[in-house]
This record gives C-alpha cells, sequence and structure tokens, in this order.
C-alpha cells in the first residue's frame, strides 16, 4: 500500500525523516496560525476600505497588530459556560470546528517546482519531499471529509448552549453546510475527471503547462465551487449562520474568552484553506512562471500566496458588497441551481472524457451532450414550476377553508 | 452583467479620500461656540466677576452648580461687589452644558470653555470646587488638572467671553460690546452677528 507519493517517506525513515516531517508540521502549524493573524486585519482593513472608513490602525504599524491584541483581550476574558449547556459537548465543539481546519491544511502544496517536469520537490537537509505536510492518494476526499467534520463543530456548538438562537444558528448551519458540500463535492469531480487523480500534487503536477483546470474543467465547476465554498465557509453572502441581526450570533452565541477565539480562528483558517484549496484545484496551486533562477525555489511559493491572496481579497469583497440571502433563496439556489449544473457539467465533461477514449468526435459528443442536457434542465424546471404550482394551489385551498370555518 | 455593477462601487470606494481623522493624536478645530467645561473669569485687575448671587445654581436644570455667597473681608476685597461666590461648585456628573447659567450671570463671571476632554476616572474629581474653576489669578489662564487633555493653545482666550448665547446673538445688539474685561486679555471685540455667516477671528 503507498501511504503517500511524498520521497521522504519512500526510503528508509530514520531519525532525521522524522525530524523533517516535524519541521514541515511545525512549520505549516505556524503559517497557518501567522496567516490568520493577517488575514483577519487584511480583511477588517479592506472592508473598512470599501466603507471609507479606516480600520484598525493603532496596534503596531497599521494596525497590523490587531488581531494579536484582541486575542490577548479574549484571552484574558471570563470563560463562561451556561447554565444549561450540555458540559462536555460545549467544550469540545470549538475543537471539532479548529483541528479539521488546522489538518486540511495539511494536503495543500504551497510550494514546489512542478513545471519542466519538475515533480515538485524541493531540499530540506539532504531530503528531497513535497513542500505540503502529508500527500495521501485519496487527497482531495480527506479535504471533504474533514470538512463534513467542521460541521459538526457548527452544530454541536449551537445544540450544546441549551439556547434557542444558537440552536438556530446551528440548525441552519447543518442544513446550509450539507447542502453546500454536494455542489462543492461534484464541482470537485470535474477537476477529478480531467486529472485522472485525487493527490492534490499529481493535481497540481496536471496544470504544470498552463493549462490550469479553470479552463480544462470549463470554468463553470470554478464558479459553482467558489460559491459553493463561500456557502461552506459561511461567508457573507451566505452568513445565515451566525447572522447577527437575526440570530444575535448564531452558533456561537453562548460562547466567551478563548473558546469563541478559537471558532473565530476556525473560520479564518478555514478561509484560508478553501483559498488554498481552491489554488490547487482550479488555478495550477503553486505553478507560475519561474522569473529569476537564482531563487528558483522562492517562485512557486510567491505564486501559490497571490494566487490565496486573490481569493481571500475576493471573499472579502464579497462581504462588502451582498446583502444576505434570505433562507429559502440559499436552498433555492444550492438544490436547484447549483447541484444540477455541477451534475449536468460533470456529466458532460465525464461524455467527453469516454468520447476521447472511444475516438468519438468531440464535435458530436458536446452538441449531444447539451441537448440531453438542456432537455434535463427542462424537466427539471417543469418539475419545479409544477411543485410550486401545488404549493400555491394548496395553500389558497387551505386558505378558503379557514376563510369558510369563520 | 448588472449584477458586477455593486463590486465595482465598493471596489472604487477603496481609493477615495477619508474624512476620518485620527482623534487623539490629531484634533479637528472645534466649533466657534462649542460648550466645554466651564471657567469662572476676572477682571483684568484681578478681582473675581462672581458675586455669589446663586442665579446661575437657581436657572441650572440639572441642578448641578452649588454656590454660596459671603460678604466681602473689607480690607481684602475679593470682588467687586458687596459679595463673593465662597463656594462655587459645579458637578460635572450633571451638567448638560445647556450654558443657562451663562446667560444668568449677570457679571459674566461664569462662562463656558471649548475644553471637553477632561474624562475623570473619580465621583469626588467630577465636582470642580471654586478654585479648580477660577483663572489664574496672574496670566488669567483656565487651571489644568491632571486628568484634562489639553493641547497647545486651547487655554487661550477662553475665559470672559460669553461663547455660547452671547447678547451679540441678538440682532439687536449686533456691534455692542455687552461684557466686560478679563484678566489678561482686556475687552473683547464685539460680534458682528449672525447674519455674517463666516466665523469671526476673536480680537488678538
Amino acid at each position: 500500500m503507498i501511504i503517500a507519493s511524498d520521497p521522504l517517506l519512500s526510503s528508509d525513515i530514520g531519525l532525521s525523516v522524522i525530524a523533517v516531517m516535524l519541521l514541515k508540521v511545525v512549520i505549516a502549524f505556524a503559517l497557518l496560525m501567522v496567516s490568520v493573524m493577517l488575514v483577519i486585519w487584511f480583511e477588517r482593513k479592506i472592508v473598512a476600505d470599501m466603507h471609507n472608513r479606516v480600520g484598525p490602525s493603532l496596534a503596531g504599524p497599521w494596525g497590523i497588530l490587531q488581531t494579536l491584541a484582541d486575542g490577548i483581550k479574549l484571552f484574558f476574558k471570563e470563560d463562561l459556560l451556561p447554565e444549561r449547556a450540555d458540559r462536555v459537548v460545549f467544550r469540545l465543539a470549538p475543537y471539532l470546528s479548529l483541528v479539521p481546519a488546522f489538518l486540511s491544511f495539511a494536503i495543500v502544496p504551497i510550494g514546489g517546482d512542478f513545471t519542466n517536469g519538475g515533480d515538485g520537490t524541493v531540499s530540506i537537509f539532504g531530503h528531497r519531499t513535497l513542500l505540503q505536510v502529508a500527500d495521501p492518494p485519496v487527497g482531495i476526499l480527506l479535504f471533504l471529509a474533514l470538512s463534513s467534520i467542521a460541521v459538526y463543530g457548527v452544530m454541536l456548538a449551537g445544540w450544546s448552549s441549551g439556547s434557542k438562537y444558537p440552536l438556530l444558528g446551528s440548525v441552519r448551519a447543518s442544513a446550509q453546510m450539507i447542502s453546500y458540500e454536494a455542489a462543492l463535492g461534484l464541482s470537485m469531480a470535474t477537476v477529478f475527471l480531467s486529472s485522472g487523480t485525487l493527490s492534490t500534487s499529481g493535481i497540481v503536477s496536471g496544470q504544470a503547462t498552463w493549462n490550469w483546470n479553470l479552463l480544462a474543467t470549463g470554468v463553470i465547476p470554478f464558479v459553482i465551487f467558489v460559491i459553493a465554498g463561500t456557502a461552506e465557509l459561511n461567508r457573507p453572502p451566505f452568513d445565515l449562520v451566525e447572522a447577527e441581526q437575526e440570530l444575535v450570533g448564531g452558533f456561537h452565541t453562548e460562547y466567551s474568552s478563548i473558546r469563541f477565539a478559537l471558532f473565530y480562528l476556525a473560520e479564518f483558517m478555514n478561509m484560508i484553506t478553501m483559498s488554498a484549496i481552491a489554488v490547487t484545484l482550479f488555478l495550477g496551486g503553486p505553478n507560475g512562471p519561474i522569473l529569476i533562477e537564482q531563487i528558483s525555489w522562492v517562485w512557486p511559493i510567491l505564486w501559490f500566496f497571490l494566487k490565496v491572496l486573490a481569493f481571500l481579497f475576493t471573499f472579502v469583497w464579497l462581504r462588502a458588497t451582498l446583502p444576505r440571502l434570505r433562507y429559502d433563496q440559499l436552498m433555492d439556489l444550492g438544490w436547484k441551481l447549483l447541484i444540477p449544473a455541477s451534475l449536468g457539467w460533470f456529466l458532460l465533461i465525464a461524455a467527453l472524457n469516454i468520447g476521447k477514449d472511444r475516438g468519438w468526435s468531440t464535435f458530436l459528443v458536446v452538441p449531444i451532450g447539451l441537448i440531453v442536457l438542456s432537455l434535463a434542465a427542462l424537466l427539471l424546471n417543469g418539475a419545479i414550476k409544477k411543485a410550486k404550482d401545488s404549493n400555491l394551489n394548496a395553500a389558497d385551498l387551505s386558505e378558503i377553508s379557514e376563510g369558510s370555518n369563520q | 452583467m448588472s449584477y458586477l455593477k455593486g463590486f465595482v462601487v465598493t471596489f472604487r470606494q477603496i481609493f477615495q479620500r477619508r474624512v476620518t481623522t485620527p482623534y487623539p493624536a490629531e484634533k479637528r478645530e472645534k466649533p466657534e461656540r462649542l460648550h466645554g467645561r466651564h471657567v469662572l473669569g476676572r477682571y483684568e485687575d484681578g478681582m473675581e466677576k462672581c458675586i455669589g448671587c446663586e442665579l446661575c445654581s437657581g436657572v441650572c436644570p440639572a441642578n448641578c452648580i452649588y454656590v454660596r455667597g459671603a460678604d466681602n473681608p473689607s480690607d481684602t476685597p475679593i470682588s467687586p461687589g458687596e459679595r463673593y461666590g465662597f463656594v462655587y461648585e459645579i458637578n460635572y456628573l450633571r451638567c448638560i452644558h445647556c450654558d443657562l447659567c451663562v446667560e444668568a450671570c449677570p457679571t459674566g463671571a461664569i462662562t463656558e470653555t471649548k475644553m471637553f476632554e477632561f474624562s475623570f476616572t473619580n465621583r469626588n474629581d467630577a465636582i470642580y470646587t471654586r478654585e479648580e474653576l477660577l483663572v489664574d489669578k496672574e496670566s488669567g489662564k483656565p487651571k489644568q488638572l491632571p486628568w484634562e487633555d489639553w493641547r497647545e493653545g486651547e487655554d487661550l482666550m477662553t475665559s470672559g467671553w460669553l461663547r455660547a448665547t452671547s447678547s451679540s446673538g441678538d440682532a439687536s445688539y449686533e456691534g455692542q460690546i455687552a461684557w466686560s474685561g478679563d484678566l489678561g486679555y482686556g475687552i473683547r471685540k464685539a460680534e458682528t452677528g449672525q447674519s455674517d455667516s463666516t466665523p469671526q477671528e476673536e480680537a488678538q
């Protein structure tokens, strides 16, 4: 059984290999922590700019240490445990949010040269290794599994608080995150089809020659991924889970002090991880031109961070621009648009792939596929319309019967 | 593509000018007639203007002023009149800075300055006594208490002038001087009246 495609683990596993492994883990941890700190500052600063405000400006130069100050403040606040809370679950929930957020970052390759036949490895203390903590063959599936576990964190936090607003928030959260995970997974599936692998380093090396999956899968899965990912992160405009105006903060209403900070941390860590996964899947990960040969190892890391930064900016931009969706609109978007669209696109790509294998003409496969898909879309549309009409009729009837009773 | 219009709007805001002043580091110029903390003025010869008549105390809607008058000592008079205010206290936990006391004062003794940054941390500190309210006997400048945040030059030209509700606010008083001179500054110039929209400079 192959544990990983990392060349580090293919040789004898000695003390030095473990040391390199530990180094990678520590660096990934530290990197994520520091970048969360900076991302929170970045978001506040950019949103402030978009609101014509100044934003944090007092802690450190340009307020860059604001997050640190907030964190220290939260650390010294009283840690409240509601009387009606389920104590064990209440204490466990923040970690269920935080740990998956950490773990899913482990599979993202953040650097390494994949271009010109390179295998993306770098040399650390004489060991060739990939610039990612782990490279399991199931790669992206692990990410999906972990993001499903993260739902438990939010759900159990709301449920165990013993209070109505968190409960409502957690009910919303579980419904929203589960339904959007389907669209997320289906849009990822098209990437697997075009890459032929689940391993993240495999997906990245498959995009080494500017043939990014963004175009290879036809943009639609990327758009669906970004929308579903935003919903999965509970970021605006899909932040119904923690809608301050409706739910007083949602699932984390009852949380305070360091436990609240953990949720906050997990939320932003998920944001970074989701951006990193999107970059890995669709935008070629660390692939990019190497401009100066002497420091060739820097460029992939730089490209990776620039791409992630673009995503983070987009998330902030969405927050500053779009109002929150109504709950039924959210469910409509998820179930009636994103899931069918990603499923249809997935089938189309699959048909194309099979067509290529069998030697069918692409000019024949695409029109036929599109015709079939539009027929299916018409059917779905008709079904939805019928369901809406019958709902309306039922509502009318009940109204009439109520009226006659009076 | 009208979906994207909103994104353009928010993006453009990034490059627009900020009107925010970084407050404690930088302060905006205060309005001409800002109601800040009070001072008790002195005449140009150093005599106190307050005669202890308690009109300010009587008119105060928040009941924050406590005044007791006493007869002037005949050999060392404190005010030019018959009596002087020997107890004068303002409780700033109650004061609403309406300036009715300034209007009521027959001698123009009590006025409000533009200084509003005095966050005390103690209830006792909230009560300003006569000694704390009186301007300095030599310079005519108000006394700065440890918790008061002043900037350079803010303590100049504070006393004596009926900033808030000067009689020149009334059109018929335009150009007339309805106040007495101040220690250190002399008699202030008459206001030009409210028809003049530009804030006029004080007499230097």
